[in-house]
């Protein structure tokens, strides 16, 4: 052992060094161990800056599409152009197209000019276009649901048109609108003034939760309402489907497979179905269910077909863990005092794994609910639902969106409107994952027993 | 039609169901009767008989029903194929075209029906004028791509009565099993009968059946993607494919379809993320599991699996509207970093669409991915490793490095080949975040386009299940479930292997 040079010989002095005071090569070495914990915490201060990152930008872009920008404008429903015979027939009402109720939303804007509240050198038809498209629709979805309304004047809340909204909060400015054929100048100042007299304000905006997509046209009537309605039904589906056989499964793989290849080869298939990509299971749908079986294009049905092989896997692996978390000692107890098998799981086993099981679920089906690649396949987007189903039979078959399948046709329109609302979408995505993990971190907590 | 109702699956279902409860109800009376109302006569508990007679009333009729709702559709195109004209049956691609078409005019007659537009004797009128239809099924809201030719309208008409007709066969054959299945099982119900383990035994069977449920998936997804790709190599050379170099749909025909851009695409991507994810999330399982105090795990940790949760349709958002613009400020024309001096006034970033987007932000998302299968790695090394190397008077960090990595190799190459098959797989962060042009480029500032992105385009819209252009993805879609599964198996093999070692 003579032949390992001594570290200390290089060393000037070895027998003088100090205790007090480090030498040079104690030093390089603590200097290596502070610089690895700084690699460490810089790691994770970039994992967390991300993340704050990431949340701030989705709240600061997203909060915005929870307001919106209406205009209260009294308008003289007049008789003379909605109802020319007087004789309030509802079929004869109805011939009456929106095209006819543009020109009572034009005096309406003349009788607030000649009111003083605002002025401006607009020609009044050109006011109204600081208004929703969908304005006279929504004048003449009115007169029809209640035809007594002729004659009067009613006050309506219209929705202002997308431009004018953004300029109020601050996406669309003066300089920005040069180019655009949608707004011009002279608007933006009456908005200015509509503002300043309390004609128009933003309110918090009900219909972007409750309401429908819309035409790219009209960016400020876009809903998540019916996409969501659309992701429930899925979700519907996936846990009636995958609950049951996914228990069914892991009962069978933990309590009474026997150790042979079969089972072998059912355990390696489930593991590897748990990291096939999202996409081969929107191929499958697409393939199977509607190529071949031929459900209708778009159904929700059809998505919560495809996500529930999707979650398959990881409601099995989940609901095995906590199967194996229940002590052999209560299935011999059951057994011991007569159960079968059978009864023994089905009695004992199944209700002390219960909220394990409970809690793996719900993370399966949050993990489902953002899901959007298969949902793309299978036609689930590029699609305008105007109405939310009316029965169950039809949310299921009906052709209907998904929320993050709407948040994707938002972010590829060309108005940076719909952008808000891509961001406003998942503010409401997040929160439906978030209290969905907080549901199963309390059920956990609450139920979580240690043997 | 009398019963016509009963075609309809569900109906069906419920019909079954009630026939089981009805079996439930009589089985269990039946066998407290014969046992003179006392239980302790019965073999099992008398709920047991009740559910032999539910069970065998509902499994096999509801088995029978699920497989011939399968089967009906293909059996139905069998049957309406010698109905088309020889020049069309000639070739597959066509054959598909047409029978898509007779199936659309079928639903549409179907949905014309139900809405009272037409009835039968307008349908049986419709034969001398076909061209009429397109209006009338486009009136119900089912478009057709042209006019209707009279042999698609008679495959239809045919089509439609053999649908009518089997649908009345299956349910007639469907309920007469479920009372049969009845029938014996309430004669059987007697106090010797051991109903127990005839209701075990058949419970076994249906968990059985749950848990290959997971192979039949695989086995579904391997036979409809191979029977495809098996479909788009007849009609576009396999060499071109696998060895061409170019990438150009064209719907037209005389596409060029090669995965290798796309492959070439794809790893690029995959290879940012990783750089990105591999050492902040290694870094941060080191510091997690060797420094941190247990509260500063307590919080960092979930907060770090946060990122893993958030839907991948957000990371996407975040690559287009936010990172992607952020690089354009920064490498775009007039960005500090642009080089536009040195390419000629070329700015290095053209877009917000490209691989550098979509890496960083699928690296961002992996960050949790790789440190909590590291930190489980790198905890699972046994603690006497680091206090046989502290007691040599090693430092914490050489330790680290010359201990604890070393022993948790194998895993930790184990997470980052699942990491990298997470990667390949990701289709909304580069669907969003990558751009749509195909090339082979070394420059990470370019936009370009990944399998995912083009098996989302090629099968999105309108598609046209006959023509290679729409074939080819799924012989992506194959090519990449195989990437995938390859690189999975190769890291649970890794990871299992070393887990031996210490157990």
């Amino acid at each position: 052992m003579t032949d390992i040079p001594n570290p200390m010989a290089s060393q000037a002095n070895p027998r003088g060094a100090s205790l007090l005071r480090q030498d040079a090569r104690t030093a390089k070495r603590n200097r290596a161990e502070s610089r690895f914990k700084a690699y460490g915490i810089i790691a994770i201060g970039i994992g967390m800056l991300m993340l704050v990152i990431l949340l701030s930008t989705i709240i600061s872009r997203g909060t915005g599409a929870f307001q919106q920008t209406y205009l209260s404008l009294d308008v003289t429903l007049d008789a003379a152009r909605l109802d020319k015979n007087g004789n309030r027939d509802i079929e004869e009402i109805k011939k009456v197209s929106t095209f006819g109720y543009k020109p009572l939303l034009v005096n309406a804007f003349e009788d607030l000019v000649a009111s003083g509240a605002v002025e401006s050198g607009l020609a009044p038809s050109d006011m109204s276009d600081i208004l929703s498209k969908g304005a006279e629709a929504r004048m003449r979805d009115a007169v029809l649901a209640d035809p007594d309304l002729i004659g009067q004047t009613v006050s309506f809340d219209f929705l202002a048109s997308g431009r004018v909204d953004g300029y109020l909060k601050g996406r669309v400015t003066r300089e920005s609108i040069v180019n655009d054929k949608n707004i011009n100048v002279a608007q933006l100042d009456l908005v200015d003034q509509m503002m300043n007299a309390g004609v128009l304000e933003k309110k918090f905006n009900v219909s972007f939760i409750t309401g429908a997509d819309s035409s790219d046209a009209r960016p400020e009537a876009a809903g998540m309402g019916v996409s969501m309605v659309g992701s429930l039904t899925m979700m519907l589906v996936v846990l009636v489907l995958a609950l049951p056989i996914g228990v069914a499964a892991s009962i069978y793989l933990e309590e009474f497979a026997p150790k042979n290849w079969i089972t072998d080869i059912i355990e390696v298939n489930i593991s590897n179905l748990a990291a096939v990509p999202s996409i081969v299971f929107g191929i499958l749908g697409l393939a199977v269910f509607i190529n071949y079986m031929h459900l209708p294009n778009s159904a929700p049905l059809v998505g919560g077909l495809v996500l529930t092989l999707m979650t398959l896997p990881t409601i099995i692996i989940s609901t095995r863990a906590s199967l194996k978390s229940v002590p052999p000692s209560i299935r011999d107890a059951a057994l011991g005092v007569g159960a079968s098998k059978m009864q023994s799981v089905f009695h004992h086993v199944l209700p002390l794994a219960a909220p394990g099981i409970l809690t793996g679920t719900i993370i399966g089906l949050a993990q489902a609910l953002g899901e959007t690649a298969p949902l793309l396949l299978i036609g689930m987007v590029g699609f305008i639902a105007s109405n939310g189903p009316d029965s169950v039979g039809s949310a299921l078959l009906s052709p209907n969106s998904a929320m993050p399948a709407q948040i994707y046709e938002w972010a590829k329109r060309a108005d940076p409107a719909f952008y808000e609302r891509a961001w406003g979408g998942i503010i409401i995505l997040l929160v439906f994952l978030i209290t969905m993990n907080f549901i199963a971190v309390m059920l956990r907590r609450r139920f979580e027993r240690r043997w | 039609m009398p019963f016509s109702f009963l075609g309809n699956p569900l109906t069906l279902v419920l019909v079954v169901l009630a026939i089981a409860i009805t079996g439930y109800a009589l089985a269990r009376s039946r066998a407290m009767a014969r046992a003179g109302g006392d239980m302790r006569r019965l073999h099992s508990l008398p709920n047991y008989y009740g559910m032999t007679a539910a069970m065998f009333a509902a499994v096999p009729a509801l088995g029978v029903l699920v497989i011939w709702l399968l089967a009906q559709p293909a059996l139905i195109q069998n049957a309406v194929l010698p109905l088309l004209p020889a020049d069309v049956t000639m070739s597959a691609g066509e054959t598909s075209l047409v029978l898509s078409d007779v199936n659309r005019v079928a639903e549409g007659l179907d949905t014309a029906v139900a809405q009272g537009v037409l009835d039968a004797e307008a349908i049986a009128a419709l034969r001398s004028d076909p061209t009429a239809l397109r209006g009338i099924l486009a009136g119900v809201g089912v478009a057709l791509g042209s006019d209707v030719q009279p042999y698609i309208l008679a495959a239809a008409q045919t089509a439609r009565g053999l649908d009518a007709r089997w649908d009345l066969i299956r349910a007639g054959v469907v309920i007469v099993l479920a009372l049969t299945g009845l029938a014996l099982a309430v004669r059987a119900a007697d106090p010797a009968f051991r109903a127990r383990n005839v209701v075990e035994r058949g419970v076994l069977a249906l968990l059985i059946a749950a848990a290959s449920l997971a192979v039949l998936t695989t086995v579904g997804i391997v036979l409809s993607m191979v029977s495809e790709s098996l479909n788009f190599f007849s009609q576009h050379p396999w060499q071109d494919f696998f060895l061409g170099s170019s990438w150009a749909p064209n719907f037209r025909g005389n596409s060029e379809l090669s995965i290798l851009p796309l492959l070439w695409g794809t790893l690029y991507i995959s290879f940012i993320a990783l750089l990105v994810a591999v050492p902040i999330g290694l870094y941060a399982a080191i510091y997690l599991s060797e420094y941190a105090s247990p509260r500063l795990r307590a919080i960092a940790k979930p907060l770090l699996e946060i990122l893993a949760g958030i839907p991948t349709i957000v990371y996407g958002l975040f690559a287009l509207l936010t990172v992607g613009p952020f690089l354009v400020d920064v490498f775009g024309a007039g960005g500090a970093l642009s080089m536009e001096g040195l390419r000629n006034g070329d700015p290095l970033m053209q877009g917000a669409t490209a691989v550098i987007t979509a890496g960083l932000v699928m690296g961002i998302m992996l960050i949790p991915f790789v440190s909590s299968l590291s930190d489980d790695i790198i905890n699972a090394v046994p603690q006497s490793l680091r206090d046989g190397s502290y007691g040599l008077g090693a430092t914490p960090s050489e330790t680290i490095r010359s201990v604890v990595l070393p022993a948790a190799l194998p895993g930790i190459v184990g997470a980052i080949l699942l990491a990298a098959s997470r990667a390949i797989g990701e289709t909304m962060i580069v669907v969003l975040g990558a751009g749509a042009i195909a090339r082979f480029s070394g420059n990470p500032f370019e936009a370009m386009t990944t399998i995912t992105t083009r098996i989302v385009s090629q099968l999105t819209g309108d598609t046209d299940f006959a023509s290679p252009e729409t074939l080819v993805a799924f012989a992506l879609g194959l090519t990449l479930f195989v990437l995938t599964l390859g690189l999975n198996v190769i890291a649970l093999y890794i990871v299992r292997k070393y887990r031996e070692q210490y157990e």
